[in-house]
């Protein structure tokens, strides 16, 4: 398997798999050498944040059926955040500058952030999870960044197969500046069934943060250390599993409609 | 002690019947019990275009002490059931339920693991109403067959034995047809 | 019940019977008839009205969220704010109390009168200021 095509999401040497079939770049991880040079030093080589989600391949997964509605024809590429290189463009270059210096000022390493990803207009910061608290009293008192308002705490759940595969995103405005950013910390977790993802609790820097941590906690499983009082928020307080990771099942019972017996919605056909 | 269970069948019963049913038909107090979008289609009924101040029910009580018909509009999610069976077993008799929109009805386009697939797991429902969400007219309609129906309820167990035994139905006529202009 | 008011009100009228006294007979009757109207309505419903109880209707209302257990001596937990706020209002209704008659004669009372309600006044004031203070008039 050829090793640099990961220079852009634009390259792709010929013999390589299509997007989305088995064997494809996004379903092996990036490793050290293929992530692009940016002015960020490169980052340890342990926490690589690995954005790659899972490959989608046709959505109803039909095949010698009557399905003539096309779908089966879908091939979904998994979802790779590309880390962007400078400049970045507009405010985020004279931004990610200031943020530097004042991580520099507070002593949080620069391996603090591990990627810089600009889509579509938002610039988006993986983050190592050590390093979040402080680097959100930064965003927070910093009167260059002035980042007072934690607009979101949520999750994101990227498929079983996934190493890192729950993100905890978080989304910062600024009122001063009228802008916002995205911070996202890629969570470790063995998979087992008796360990947790952890994450630390920005409660202390953003009170706001309270009952939105208590949200993605319930429905990621996402344990939020320092968090005052993680409990269940919108599902029952002694509901067993979390409904929002990919793994958990629709729910739902079988109707009766004209006569015939339809299942739930996740029974019907399989999706893949 | 109640005094109507004691009283002799009769006409004048009969008469007594119809009187305290059409008082209680002609002011439903509803029980806010608004959950999603059928309570903003509610709350327009109780609008001045669709007024529901007509038919005597302007008077929403938050407190189910004081209310006659729980029209539950919108989806009962897991959390929210218990809940509303309190606010149900803590109204007076006499009750009815409405069951407005089809996630009241059945779940709705929500068969998932957390709505509850039709409020009528929960409390008995006396009318259900189709509709995401129903229109004001569609609501008023229901209301008035739910009178309909009030108005045809036994008042003891021995009418109530005779009405069954007679298979009294009260018809459920459409209100564009039944108060249509002749 | 209405009539009886009217007629009452005419035979006060022509016989002129103690007048003064006598033209308020119609109201008495008026209040008798709320008063009986009040004890119809809430007597007849226990007399004649079914018995369906459940569980649920003797809680008290918490907007369907089972009510945090309270003790059954005494009928629950009773906050002492209430006590506390009614004691603190007699206490003061009663200095007002003894201020009406004196505005009422205030001329006659003269200058003796005011040093003797300033006085008066001052120490129903300083208990105002120790109760203030010691945070009685908090609700919490």
């Amino acid at each position: 398997m050829p090793d640099d095509n990961k220079t852009g999401p634009d390259a792709t040497p010929p013999g390589t798999p299509a997007p989305g079939e088995p064997g494809s770049e996004s379903e092996r991880p990036a490793s050290m050498e293929q992530r692009p040079d940016d002015t960020l030093a490169r980052p340890a080589a342990a926490r690589e944040p690995l954005v790659a989600g899972k490959a989608r391949k046709g959505m109803f997964n039909v095949s010698g059926s009557g399905d003539t509605s096309g779908f089966g024809g879908l091939r979904l590429p998994a979802h790779v955040a590309a880390p962007a290189e400078r400049p970045y463009g507009g405010w985020f270059d004279e931004f990610t500058d200031q943020l530097l210096t004042g991580m520099r000022e507070k002593n949080i390493p620069t391996e603090a952030i591990q990627q810089v990803t600009v889509d579509r207009g938002e610039i988006t910061y993986f983050v190592q999870a050590d390093h979040l608290v402080a680097l959100c009293w930064l965003l927070r008192d910093d009167p260059s960044l002035r980042f007072e308002l934690c607009s979101s705490v949520s999750g994101v759940d990227y498929g079983v197969d996934v190493p890192q595969r729950l993100h905890s995103v978080y989304h910062l405005t600024s009122m001063t500046y009228r802008r916002r950013i995205r911070l996202d910390v890629a969570l470790d977790w063995s998979g087992d069934d008796g360990d947790q993802p952890h994450c630390p609790s920005v409660v202390a820097v953003y009170p706001t943060a309270d009952w939105q941590e208590r949200e993605t906690w319930d429905m990621f499983g996402i344990v939020y250390d320092g968090h005052p009082a993680l409990t269940r928020i919108l599902m029952p307080d002694d509901w067993d599993g979390f409904p929002q990771r990919k793994d958990y099942p629709l729910g739902g019972i079988p109707v009766e409609y004209k006569g015939a017996e339809i299942p739930p919605p996740d029974q019907r056909r399989s999706y893949s | 002690m109640g005094l109507e269970e004691r009283l002799p069948n009769g006409i004048l019963l009969a008469s007594l019947e119809k009187l305290v049913n059409w008082g209680r038909k002609n002011s439903l107090w509803p029980a806010t019990f608004g959950l999603a979008c059928c309570a903003i289609e509610m709350m327009t009924t109780g609008g001045p275009r669709y007024d529901i101040a007509r038919f005597g029910m302007e008077r929403f009580s938050a407190t189910p002490r004081q209310a006659d018909l729980m029209i539950v509009a919108g989806r009962v999610t897991n959390k929210m059931a218990p809940v509303l069976r309190q606010i149900y077993d803590q109204m007076a008799e006499p009750k009815w339920v409405l069951a407005m929109g089809v996630c009241a009805s059945s779940g709705g386009m929500f068969n998932n693991y957390a709505v509850v697939q039709g409020v009528d797991h929960i409390v008995p429902v006396d009318m259900y109403l189709p509709g995401c969400p129903p229109r004001p007219e569609m609501l008023l309609d229901a209301i008035l067959k739910l009178h309909a129906k009030i108005q045809d309820e036994p008042i003891n167990a021995r009418r109530a034995a005779l009405k069954a035994e007679r298979g009294d139905r009260t018809p459920m006529i459409a209100s564009s047809v039944k108060y249509a202009k002749k | 019940m209405v009539s009886l008011a009217a007629v009452s009100t005419s035979v006060a009228q022509t016989e002129n019977v103690s007048s003064g006294l006598g033209s308020y007979l119609p109201l008495f009757l008026l209040f008798v008839l709320a008063a009986a109207f009040g004890l119809f309505s809430v007597l007849l419903g226990p007399l004649f009205g079914p018995r369906r109880y459940n569980r649920a209707k003797f809680e008290a209302y918490e907007c369907g969220i089972e009510p945090s257990p309270q003790p059954v001596v005494g009928g629950g937990r009773v906050p002492v704010a209430y006590y506390l706020t009614a004691m603190l209002f007699i206490l003061f209704d009663i200095e007002m109390v003894f201020l009406y008659p004196f505005a009422v004669s205030a001329d006659a009372l003269g200058f003796f009168g005011l040093v003797e309600i300033v006085l008066f006044i001052a120490t129903l004031g300083f208990a105002y200021a120790y109760v203030w203070r010691r945070g009685g008039l908090d609700w919490n």
